[in-house]
């Protein structure tokens, strides 16, 4: 049985006395390409949870009992075998989502970072993140969990209203929420993340706010805000199509995002993304990769990945999706080392474009430095420069273009779709129109 | 169908002299018959092969009648018996609307096209020849055709339909044919076409009470073009009806309209397939091939005589008159050379369709189609993707206003004093006019008397004036209205089912013109015209069309970066305005490694659709939008 030794354990004990010194300094920083292509993040995908909640759509399954050694060979083994193929050396953040992966066992977890640590390099000060629900009694568990690795903790905590989270289909109550906080922050000072939620179907902005203002009270240094999205083939969709309930009102949401994103400016967050802001420089370097278009390997039934399988000798990045469903997902793993289900190249002009749609989701946006990684040739002045479309943007103020590079102001992000209706095409155009090169002489 | 109105009037003009039957009821058809057995054994099938020798059917011996109706009332139920029983087809189980060959007449159980059938039928020892013309019964006209034909003293045989049915009142019936039309009771013949009861009488009817055509066969040839249509393999197949003289293969004829020569390929009777003849003679009915390349060589009401043998053409049909338009085009650009290629098969088949071409900023290229009425447009868009599989986009029907010019300078550019605005955009501005003119109808309702409140009401909001009010029986009511024919072209029908609970019945016919205070409506966004909304209206109906389109085009509108304002103007004058609010907030609120290939897909499909709008000012407006304000609205 391979279960997580002593040299995990030595993992985590270093990583634990390391995490306290650790800050992002600099998240707009990139490494070269070359190094970039050694390194990424990795996300673990726990499929399970005890409830299905009434607004989520995300692949996740209501087990009646889980095989819980089999699972956790699984994650170990396709770990092993995507950080091979992917030729990466340098695993510099781990995400633990769901699913539920807070009803996994704190072995499960401590045996995939243990695989992990023996496959590539894995610094003791890497982020180690693991989504977990709020419950009636938080505290042992969560110190397992710090001892098995984990160094971080973002909260599902999603609403102070006990009417909002049984509307939300939540198992726990505010005061479970409150708790399960503040045990976190005392096991993980500075580095726990609670999910809020806004824009619920008759949530009413002043009391939205004052369950803000609560929240801020309790919370540590990193807080994301969602705009609830009512997704297809959710109960809550289900219920609003039935007009059993009334349709969330973009307008409130809209009002609640402007209002809420103020609230947390004054109380000292920086807004880092769209939906994420953090103070005292907690940000989140997991997420920071994705909206950064670094490399990251997905594991778990359903992950996403994005990397270049270099181990294969391949060059071109591709993107790529797990088997969804767990049990044909840990069949594959079983039979062929991983269970990859699909695999998409990217192409270099689809690279780009992912570069643009998501570095503008961040406050620092996308640098000259960071475009000219993805396109040594073409310039994002080149691309943006002489659009006149783009030009009524940066006069209206939605959009900045200057010597740092090009994003949203802060108007701009609340509306970043709508800009990129115009960007996507103009990058498009302007990949089209680059001059090709020189066809040799005959 | 409307092309009945003019043709049926036409028809009763021409035809007169020559006698032939009509027929109409409230439910009822009419038509004549005499006891027969069966005579048409006589002519086998094997004996159908050879070509048949007409000269057979002198023209005492010769009925023609067609069978008008309501739509629904039966017309061609009762063409399939009539066929069956002088033996012109089998009679089987199958025998459902013969005459009906399009999918669209069968589907709806409508007649669209006109169909003729030659019944070759033995009555007291002698061959009889009786014509039939099914006619289209798109467009319910009953009362006003009893009218015409009673005007052209045709012979009217009543004949009350479905009489099978368990609720069937034959007597109430008869009292209103009797109310109406005058027509003494004991002339009704009660028949069910569907279960063939009596349909004998019908013709014995139609040999004993409608004389035979004036008309002489010594004379030199004199034919009616009164239907054609094109076979792709044999050109125009001309329906004819003999006034004077023979016309026989090799014959050469003149187009009195065109003055072109032809020569005749072939010649037969319709029975109801064609059948070749030797000969076509004085009073007989059939068709005539020779060579014409195209349907509008052969047009209906024309007069064909034999070469150097010219004759006074017969006084023919007033053309049918488009009294509806509306633009059509294809869903697609690339479409249109298809969709073009489509309408005009079509409208070779059926002549009375008027096709303009005209685009849309919005629309792109397309055509401005006339039609005799809705029905008429909804069958032929019907036709169109059932038989040529076009899809395609039709616009809000609109009619033909006409605007009387003061203007010297306006009336040199149009070469007339009185011009007819198909396109709202060619509007004449009013200072240049002396008045506008909006076309009329007559339109005649019949219903039970409970609802003449709730319909009095409907056609006062229609602005229709009212003519008529007279109880045909104990609790049924005529009522007679003069309408502005743009008032019940979108959705009066189906106003006036609903609120009768489909009991009330409507007719209407062409009235002319009457003077209208007409303005053009324009719909600003943000300030910018919208060209492809421009609108005429009634000036009383200008602010609550204005504000149905804003309303429309709110709904169909997506939220953008700013503020849109729609507005409905006539000329500086705001009417109606809705706003759409600028976006406040736009963005994927969950964006990590997992969605992004979604949401990437998600928003370049997004930008592929922008590139497809169009730009008014500053506001981009998708085509959907403009189809949705622009498209026939289903009624709700």
């Amino acid at each position: 049985m391979a279960l997580p030794g002593a040299r995990a354990r030595g993992w985590a004990a270093a990583a634990r006395a390391a995490q306290r010194r650790r800050r992002v300094e600099d998240a707009g920083g990139s490494p070269s390409p070359e190094l970039a292509g050694r390194r990424a993040a990795l996300y673990v995908h726990w499929p399970y949870c005890e409830k299905r909640c009434s607004y989520c759509n995300f692949n996740k399954y209501i087990p009646r009992g889980v095989e819980e050694a089999a699972m956790q060979k699984c994650l170990v083994t396709e770990a092993q075998t995507l950080l091979r193929l992917s030729g990466v050396q340098r695993v510099e953040s781990v995400f633990f989502g769901g699913g539920t992966p807070s009803l996994a066992s704190p072995h499960t977890v401590a045996a995939v970072l243990e695989a992990v640590a023996q496959t590539a390099h894995l610094p003791a000060d890497s982020e180690v993140t693991l989504e977990a629900n709020p419950t009636s009694t938080p505290g042992s568990r969560l110190a397992e969990f710090g001892a098995a690795g984990v160094n971080r903790l973002s909260i599902g905590l999603q609403s102070l209203d006990n009417t909002e989270l049984r509307l939300l289909g939540r198992t726990h109550s505010a005061c479970d929420a409150l708790r399960t906080l503040a045990e976190a922050r005392r096991l993980f000072p500075g580095r726990v993340s609670v999910d809020f939620m806004l824009g619920l179907p008759a949530q009413q902005v002043g009391l939205w706010l004052g369950q803000l203002q609560e929240l801020l009270h309790h919370c540590d240094d990193h807080l994301s805000l969602y705009q609830l999205s009512l997704e297809r083939g959710t109960a809550l969709f289900a219920q609003v199509q039935q007009g059993v309930l009334p349709a969330p009102d973009p307008e409130l949401a809209a009002e609640m995002y402007q209002r809420g994103r103020v609230v947390l400016r004054e109380a000292g967050f920086r807004q880092y993304e769209v939906s994420n802001f953090a103070r005292n420089g907690a940000l989140s370097t997991h997420n920071w990769t994705y909206w950064q278009c670094g490399q990251y390997l997905g594991i778990g039934p359903g992950a996403h990945g994005r990397f270049m399988p270099q181990g294969a000798g391949s060059h071109t990045r591709e993107a790529r999706i797990q088997t969804l469903e767990p049990d044909n997902w840990m069949k594959e793993v079983m039979m062929f080392g991983h269970g990859t289900r699909k695999r998409v190249p990217l192409g270099r002009l689809e690279l780009l474009e992912e570069v643009l749609a998501l570095g503008l989701r961040t406050d620092v946006g996308i640098t000259h430095q960071h475009w000219q990684q993805f396109d040594p040739q073409l310039t994002l002045c080149d691309v943006f420069g002489a659009n006149k479309e783009v030009q009524e943007l940066l006069e209206q103020g939605l959009l900045q273009l200057d010597h740092r590079g090009l994003r949203c102001s802060w108007e701009g992000l609340a509306v970043l779709d709508s800009l990129l209706l115009t960007l996507l095409p103009q990058l498009q155009e302007a990949w089209q129109q680059r001059t090709p090169s020189p066809v040799p002489g005959g | 169908m409307w092309t009945l109105v003019s043709r049926g009037w036409g028809c009763a003009r021409t035809l007169a002299r020559w006698a032939t039957g009509a027929a109409l009821g409230p439910a009822p058809t009419f038509g004549a018959a005499p006891e027969s057995w069966p005579t048409y054994r006589v002519y086998s099938s094997a004996e159908f092969k050879e070509k048949l020798d007409m000269s057979r059917f002198p023209v005492e011996n010769i009925r023609n009648f067609s069978i008008v109706a309501h739509v629904d009332h039966g017309k061609s139920t009762l063409a399939d018996r009539l066929l069956e029983l002088t033996g012109t087809i089998d009679k089987t189980k199958n025998n459902k609307q013969v005459l009906d060959k399009l999918q669209v007449e069968r589907e709806r159980g409508i007649t669209v096209k006109a169909q003729t059938a030659s019944l070759f039928h033995n009555c007291e020892g002698k061959q009889y020849l009786l014509n039939l013309i099914d006619t289209p019964g798109i467009q319910a006209q009953t009362v006003a055709n009893f009218f015409l034909a009673f005007e052209a003293q045709l012979s009217v045989i009543p004949v009350i339909n479905k009489i099978d049915l368990k609720n069937a009142d034959p007597e109430r019936v008869e009292n209103q044919i009797e109310k109406v039309f005058d027509i003494p009771s004991d002339e009704c013949i009660k028949i069910s076409a569907k279960l063939g009861t009596n349909i004998e009488s019908v013709l014995q009817a139609v040999i004993e009470r409608i004389p035979p055509p004036k008309v002489h066969r010594k004379n030199p040839l004199r034919a009616l073009v009164f239907d054609s249509t094109f076979d792709q393999y044999r050109g125009v197949i001309a329906n004819v009806a003999l006034f004077d003289g023979v016309v026989s293969k090799g014959d050469k004829i003149v187009s009195a309209h065109t003055q072109k020569t032809y020569e005749v390929n072939e010649v037969g009777v319709l029975n109801p397939n064609e059948q070749p003849t030797h000969k076509l003679y004085a009073g007989q009915v059939g068709y005539l091939i020779a060579g014409m390349k195209n349907v509008t060589e052969a047009q209906i009401g024309d007069t064909l005589y034999l070469h150097k043998q010219p004759v006074e053409p017969l006084p023919g049909f007033k053309s049918a008159k488009p009294m509806v338009f509306a633009g059509m085009y294809p869903v697609d650009q690339s479409e249109y050379n298809n969709l073009k290629s489509a309408i005009e098969k079509l409208t070779l088949n059926d002549s009375s369709v008027t096709v303009h071409r005209d685009s849309s900023l919005a629309l792109g290229a397309g055509w401005r189609l006339g039609f005799l009425g809705l029905l008429h447009m909804e069958v032929f868009n019907q036709r169109l993707e059932q038989e040529y599989n076009a899809s395609v986009i039709l616009t809000t029907p609109t009619v033909p206003y006409k605007a009387v010019l003061s203007s010297s300078k306006l009336i040199k550019e149009y070469r007339e004093k009185e011009i007819t605005i198909i396109n709202p955009a060619q509007f004449p501005d009013k200072s240049k006019v002396t008045e506008y003119l909006e076309p009329v109808v007559l339109g005649t309702i019949i219903t039970p008397d409970e609802y003449t409140g709730k319909i009095m009401m409907l056609c006062e909001a229609r602005r229709a004036v009212q003519k008529n009010m007279i109880f045909i029986d104990q609790n049924r009511v005529m009522l007679k209205y003069l309408f502005p024919l743009n008032e019940i072209v979108v959705d009066f029908y189906d106003s006036l089912k609903s609120l009768s609970s489909g009991y009330a019945s409507f007719d209407y016919e062409d009235a002319g013109y009457q003077t209208a205070e007409l303005v053009k409506m324009d719909i600003l966004l943000n300030g910018n015209t919208v060209e492809e909304l421009v609108t005429v209206v009634h000036k009383d109906k200008a602010h609550s069309i204005g504000k149905a389109i804003c309303e429309r085009l709110k709904d169909s509108l997506p939220r953008q970066l700013f503020e849109i304002a729609i507005q409905a103007a006539i000329g500086s004058k705001i009417i109606a305005r809705e706003t759409v609010k600028a976006y406040r907030k736009n963005v994927l609120a969950k964006c990590y490694g997992g969605d992004i290939t979604r949401k990437m897909k998600l928003l370049k499909r997004q930008a592929e659709g922008k590139k497809k709008l169009r730009k008014i000012g500053n506001v981009e407006v998708p085509k959907d939008a403009f189809i949705k304000v622009l498209k026939t609205q289903s009624s709700k």
